[in-house]
């Protein structure tokens, strides 16, 4: 398959550059990451050698405290459902929308147009996205004052802002737009004869989506739940601003462990992270094949 | 399909609708609140009408130096930008050749996008901590006065492209795939070299995607977080500054540093939508079928 050495030449000086950043910035720093996961630390440098001790500290009392769960296993478990409930909505509005623009919209630039609608967001900062919850959901915010005014309820409500819900409702405000590319992007090339077809042959409206759209999607819909679901499993930023610093969460660990210079344990944890992400992606991608998909 | 419009049409556009909305409507809440007036606060109602935050915000008053941030920021955009457009394009021009390494650098690009940003983050800022210690240690009397390596263009600039060039990557991906591979071929049957058949054959062509990689390029670094969380060095830029801000947030200032962000963000976007558009229309107008291969 390969041609002659000159072209193959060429093709390294071009890809050559960008293979170098990745080399500089994104590989080695990741073998740092592991190989200072096993230095040991004290208050104020990291020490080079080989220990477990930021792991072992990671899951200290997780085997003394069974049945009950260890600190690390609550987190994981928490960040596990934060990332399920971000997961589930974002599927649900992200399909809905990509289909309405893939099936319902037929002129080329209408399509175009209310593409760009949902992608001018992604091109904006998600701190401000999420700062702008504040005016809606504050304790003297429009919700809780036109609640109140309805006479819905008597006093304010206080789980609509820094809490769990905030973060979920967040997230999915955030990242949605990661579910909507990869799902239009598959939906868009199946043949509308085949939709034409099941109604012919007398499938319902619900029988078609079920049995010929979804499963045709179906490498749309992996490629967006890796996305959103690494997202939300590396989140700090969302969990911390949204959840008011208060809830626990994996991408959290591995801060405040920064924030108390304990580089090794930051690093272990990070680590186990990446373990569990990787778990996650690869269960997922032995469902599609994703360079074909571009 | 069917005669007239089925009635999911309307569901689906009632969702996308309330999708629109929820996209838009909070953010367009704060560009609301930060003209509020001295006295106003940080929820409805407005309590007059004033630029009274903005300049609160330029007069620094008890917030930190945002001007110094917001130039920084502005600087690293616009150089992640010019270096994300460059290497995206080399690399994507590679792409079509199918080099021995493809894969890897492929799968690189697709793992950078989707390991949790704190790590990679994490990662460079320990690759700077032990380049700093080994020049302290081996650098001798050069190495006294060391500080850091760490910093705005050197792991600052790493941390954003690892971010921003696997979207120019797959942006390459996506033009290749929709590129018609004769016009090159006529090119170089009519005897231009390879320079010429790229600077004039396939330049021009794929000018409107590669103005929106610059778009990606610049948008993403411009309100960029998690990666530069750790890797940035002793300044900060304004989306550190932003996020710092939110946990002592009491004063619409924010707000306003939200919607002059905001604005930068918008300028960009429409900027480049007027570029690629115009680049379109010239296309099109050449009269040409040369940008029927593009998407």
């Amino acid at each position: 398959m390969f041609k002659s050495p000159s072209k193959n030449l060429v093709a390294w000086l071009q890809a050559g550059p960008m293979m170098l950043v990745f080399a500089a910035f994104f590989l080695l720093p990741l073998c740092f990451v592991v190989m200072v996961s096993f230095w040991d630390y004290n208050e104020y440098e990291m020490i080079p050698g080989f220990t477990t001790r930021g792991y072992y500290e990671s899951f200290e009392g997780c085997v003394a405290q069974l049945p009950g769960l260890c600190t690390i296993l609550k987190t994981y478990l928490e960040t596990i459902k934060l990332c399920f409930l971000t997961w589930a909505f974002t599927l649900v509005i992200g399909f809905s929308v990509a289909y309405f623009l893939a099936f319902h919209i037929k002129s080329k630039s209408m399509q175009i147009g209310l593409s760009l609608l949902c992608t001018i967001p992604f091109w904006t900062s998600n701190v401000i996205r999420m700062i702008a919850w504040i005016p809606l959901l504050g304790r003297n915010g429009l919700v809780n004052s036109g609640l109140m005014h309805m006479g819905v309820i008597d006093k304010p409500l206080d789980w609509l802002l820094f809490s769990e819900f905030a973060v979920v409702l967040s997230l999915v405000h955030l990242f949605t737009f990661f579910m909507v590319v990869p799902i239009f992007n598959s939906l868009i090339r199946i043949d509308k004869r085949l939709i034409e077809a099941a109604y012919d042959a007398g499938a319902t409206g619900w029988q078609t989506l079920w049995n010929v759209v979804i499963p045709l999607a179906k490498p749309g819909i992996v490629i967006g739940s890796i996305f959103v679901i690494t997202i939300v499993m590396g989140d700090f930023i969302t969990i911390g601003v949204m959840g008011g610093q208060q809830l626990a969460a994996a991408g959290k660990i591995i801060e405040v462990r920064l924030n108390a210079l304990q580089f090794p344990a930051a690093a272990a944890n990070a680590v186990i992270l990446l373990v569990i992400t990787f778990l996650i992606i690869s269960a997922l991608s032995k469902l599609v094949d994703i360079r074909k998909e571009l | 399909m069917r005669e007239g419009r089925p009635k999911s049409f309307y569901i689906l556009a009632l969702v996308f609708t309330l999708y629109v909305l929820f996209l838009y409507g909070p953010m367009f809440a704060i560009f609301t609140l930060s003209f509020q007036g001295p006295d106003g606060g940080l929820t409805f109602p407005m309590n007059g009408l004033s630029l009274h935050w903005f300049f609160k915000l330029f007069e620094g008053t008890g917030i930190v130096d945002i001007g110094a941030a917001f130039t920084r920021s502005i600087k690293l955009g616009l150089v992640v930008m010019i270096v994300t457009v460059v290497l995206s394009v080399l690399a994507g021009m590679a792409f079509r050749k199918k080099f021995a390494g493809s894969a890897v650098l492929f799968y690189t690009a697709i793992a950078s996008l989707i390991v949790p940003s704190i790590i990679t983050s994490l990662g460079i800022a320990l690759e700077f901590r032990l380049i700093d210690d080994s020049v302290h240690h081996f650098g001798g009397s050069w190495g006294e006065n060391w500080t850091t390596g760490m910093g705005l263009f050197s792991s600052g600039l790493g941390a954003h492209l690892t971010w921003t060039l696997p979207f120019g990557l797959l942006i390459m991906f996506a033009i290749f795939n929709r590129f018609d591979a004769t016009l090159e071929e006529a090119a170089r049957d009519l005897g231009a070299s390879p320079w010429q058949t790229f600077r004039f054959v396939v330049l021009p062509i794929i000018l409107p995607s590669v103005v929106g990689i610059g778009l990606f390029g610049f948008t993403l670094s411009w309100d960029e977080l998690a990666r530069s969380s750790q890797a940035i060095g002793a300044v900060n830029t304004l989306p550190l500054e932003l996020q710092g801000l939110t946990t002592t947030v009491t004063k619409p200032d924010i707000y306003a540093l939200g919607t002059l962000t905001s604005a930068v963000s918008f300028l960009a976007i429409f900027g480049a939508l007027f570029i690629m558009n115009l680049l379109q229309r010239r296309q099109s107008r050449h009269g040409s079928d040369a940008g029927k291969g593009v998407m």
